[in-house]
């Protein structure tokens, strides 16, 4: 492959372009009342992710570091968490529409970073500076809103298998979402390994940050330690039962609103690191 | 014998020609069957036969030398039922060529049928023809002909939604429990009364792997056979209310005059449950279920109108898929048939064949003859 015709961009552009090509299959199936093929509809979504990852590669290759220093790369990486938790979950589902959802998604996401060019111009070299344990703290970070991304997905899914049975209107869509206890389960344990991340992810930024007043902006503290309130405070109701069914779908669908919004605030300023290389911006996109 | 291609004629009657009473008057009894058979093969132009018999359809499928063969074989078939032939023509559906082989791909897609899209028929048509491959009726013409027509019902099925949905108030109950819960394997099913349609819709989901199946009935002696008959267990009466909570799918069917699983019924059983779902089918009128329970959360409540009215929205929209079913398979039928004329044309093939077909015939009395099924 010729790394100068293939940029990282280019990767990113070409996995996006497989990734909608699943969900306009997706779409098509639907609407035209066709078998929708999973096998189909999961290889293209693995060639998407094949080529996103090289992207993403040569993207952090570029940068030196893990590629979630600015807000594209953020979404990109987002987008790629999401996909691959969707190729390690989705074969256990025998007949669903769940590739279609991720490919939604993942086109959403892919499709809202490439259309701003300005989130794009911030990219540096060393983004978090000298200290590995803060790409670190970033990339499991992210990865967990991956999982919770999943989770609003999920929780879509649910709610949409719900209102038909509610409704008793089965259109020709419903037997291909997957059953309401199976989403029921795969919500509970996407909740889990989600804060179970986060969790992880603020325990490292704590141990390596403490008693270092200045390093990590209070807005960010502030909305890092929200999301994890937020789906925690979740799933401590769910395992009480005080939260099931529908109206833990719900929960699950809106609070995707919180990481999302929370990645503008995380994502402000520069990063104010220990002992940071000085910020670079990226000469060129070609590894 | 003339130098011309071979023709496959059908002749027949069914549910979409002839009345109920028409289609018993005509239904071939193992004698007859035999009988029609032996004079299928003591016609020297009838090269290959096969016929096809069930409760909604008799058809006869020949490949003659001739297209005079068509009336004899009307007038075998008239003979055998001992009537005349102005009774059956008015029932009769005669097809040739490319249009037999239509019909016959449209049959074992299931698009001729009562039941739109139900596979059964082509269990039937497969029967058939490997009966009349045993009995030495079929040859090349007949036999990919019908090879062709199972590919057709095949594609017919992937290619179009003529199958998809259920079509009966048991099956659609049952794809509705098994959009709750996935598979029924740990679903745990509990029937209260003895209902027709309640045995039928236990039965169903017993045959999709349901994990426990419990029957409930004022009659403990009912419970107990229904319980024997499904291999489950009888629950008294009397404990419906403190059991409620430990099942999945609830079918009731009673001719009870007020509900018997009342609002707070079910929320107490709900609020045993977790977070696991409740999937209420009531079959009764006057209803066995307070309406209202189907406002409490994670409980589904159906009712026998509900899943009338889901069986026959599955049935229109197989029917909405008959024209693009048929077109697919008119094209088929029409592409198989130019091969097999165009195949045969020299006619030499056919007559070398017809003697090896008598060489190998076994008598058709000690054949087994296929019985109707429905």
């Amino acid at each position: 492959m010729d790394s100068t015709f293939l940029t990282d961009r280019t990767a990113i552009a070409i996995g996006a372009g497989f990734y909608t090509t699943g969900l306009l299959y997706g779409a098509w199936s639907l609407l035209f009342r066709r078998r929708h093929s999973r096998i189909g509809g999961y290889a293209l979504m693995a060639l998407g992710w094949l080529v996103h990852t090289y992207g993403l590669f040569l993207r952090g290759q570029i940068t030196n570091s893990c590629p979630v220093g600015n807000r594209f790369e953020i979404l990109q990486f987002v987008a790629w968490s999401c996909t691959l938790l969707y190729l390690i979950v989705g074969p256990a589902f025998r007949t669903s529409l769940f590739g279609f959802f991720s490919a939604g998604m993942a086109v959403l996401l892919g499709v809202l970073s490439i259309a701003v060019p300005a989130w794009d111009s911030a990219a540096r070299l060393r983004p978090f500076g000298a200290d590995p344990w803060v790409a670190v703290h970033a990339s499991i970070a992210l990865f967990g809103y991956g999982v919770f991304a999943l989770l609003a997905l999920t929780s879509l899914m649910y709610l949409l298998q719900h209102r038909n049975l509610r409704r008793k209107r089965l259109d020709h869509a419903a037997p291909l979402l997957p059953s309401i206890v199976d989403l029921d389960q795969i919500n509970l344990r996407l909740l889990a390994a989600g804060v179970a991340l986060l969790t992880i992810a603020i325990a490292i930024a704590g141990s390596n940050w403490h008693g270092q007043p200045g390093v990590v902006a209070p807005a960010k503290l502030f909305a890092t330690v929200t999301v994890w309130l937020c789906y925690a405070f979740a799933l401590v109701q769910r395992l009480r039962q005080r939260c099931i069914a529908e109206r833990f779908a719900r929960i699950g669908l809106l609070l995707f609103l919180a990481p999302l919004l929370s990645l503008w605030v995380v994502i402000g300023p520069p990063h104010a690191t220990p002992a940071a290389t000085a910020p670079q911006p990226v000469p060129e996109r070609t590894p | 014998m003339s130098c011309r291609p071979p023709q496959l004629l059908l002749l027949g009657v069914s549910h979409q020609t002839a009345p109920l009473e028409v289609r018993e008057r005509l239904a071939l009894t193992p004698a007859k069957h035999t009988a029609l058979a032996a004079a299928l093969r003591a016609d020297p132009a009838v090269g290959e036969f096969c016929i096809l018999a069930t409760c909604n359809r008799l058809e006869v499928y020949a490949v003659a030398s001739e297209p005079a063969a068509g009336p004899r074989l009307a007038e075998s078939f008239c003979h055998i039922q001992a009537i005349e032939p102005a009774v059956l023509a008015p029932y009769a559906v005669e097809r040739q060529g490319a249009a037999a082989v239509a019909h016959l791909f449209a049959v074992a897609a299931g698009l001729d049928s009562q039941m739109v899209g139900e596979t059964e028929i082509l269990g039937q048509v497969k029967e058939t023809y490997a009966g009349a491959c045993t009995a030495g009726h079929i040859g090349p013409v007949l036999n990919r002909v019908f090879q062709k027509t199972f590919q057709s019902a095949k594609l017919v099925r992937s290619e179009t939604a003529i199958g998809a949905g259920q079509v009966s108030v048991a099956t659609v109950a049952v794809a509705l429990a098994e959009r709750i819960f996935g598979e029924l394997r740990r679903s745990r099913v509990l029937v209260i009364g003895a209902g027709d349609i309640a045995e039928k819709t236990a039965k169903a989901l017993r045959n999709r792997e349901a994990g426990a199946i419990a029957f409930a009935n004022r009659t403990a002696d009912r419970a107990t056979e229904l319980a024997r008959e499904h291999s489950g267990s009888s629950l008294p009466f009397e404990q419906l209310g403190p059991a409620l909570g430990g099942f999945d799918i609830v079918v009731s069917s009673t001719s009870a005059p007020e509900p018997l699983l009342t609002l707070p019924m079910v929320y107490g059983a709900m609020r045993a449950r977790s977070s696991r779902p409740l999937f209420l089918i009531d079959l009764a009128l006057p209803r066995d279920i307070a309406p209202a329970v189907a406002e409490l959360p994670n409980v589904y409540l159906y009712n026998l109108d509900d899943l009338a009215r889901l069986a026959e929205e599955n049935i229109a929209h197989r029917r909405a898929e008959i024209a693009r079913a048929h077109a697919l398979l008119d094209t088929r039928a029409t592409a198989l048939w130019s091969k097999l004329a165009l195949a045969d044309s020299n006619a030499d093939a056919l007559r070398h064949r017809l003697p090896a077909r008598e060489d190998c015939a076994t008598p058709t009395a000690e054949t087994e003859v296929p019985r109707p099924r429905c």
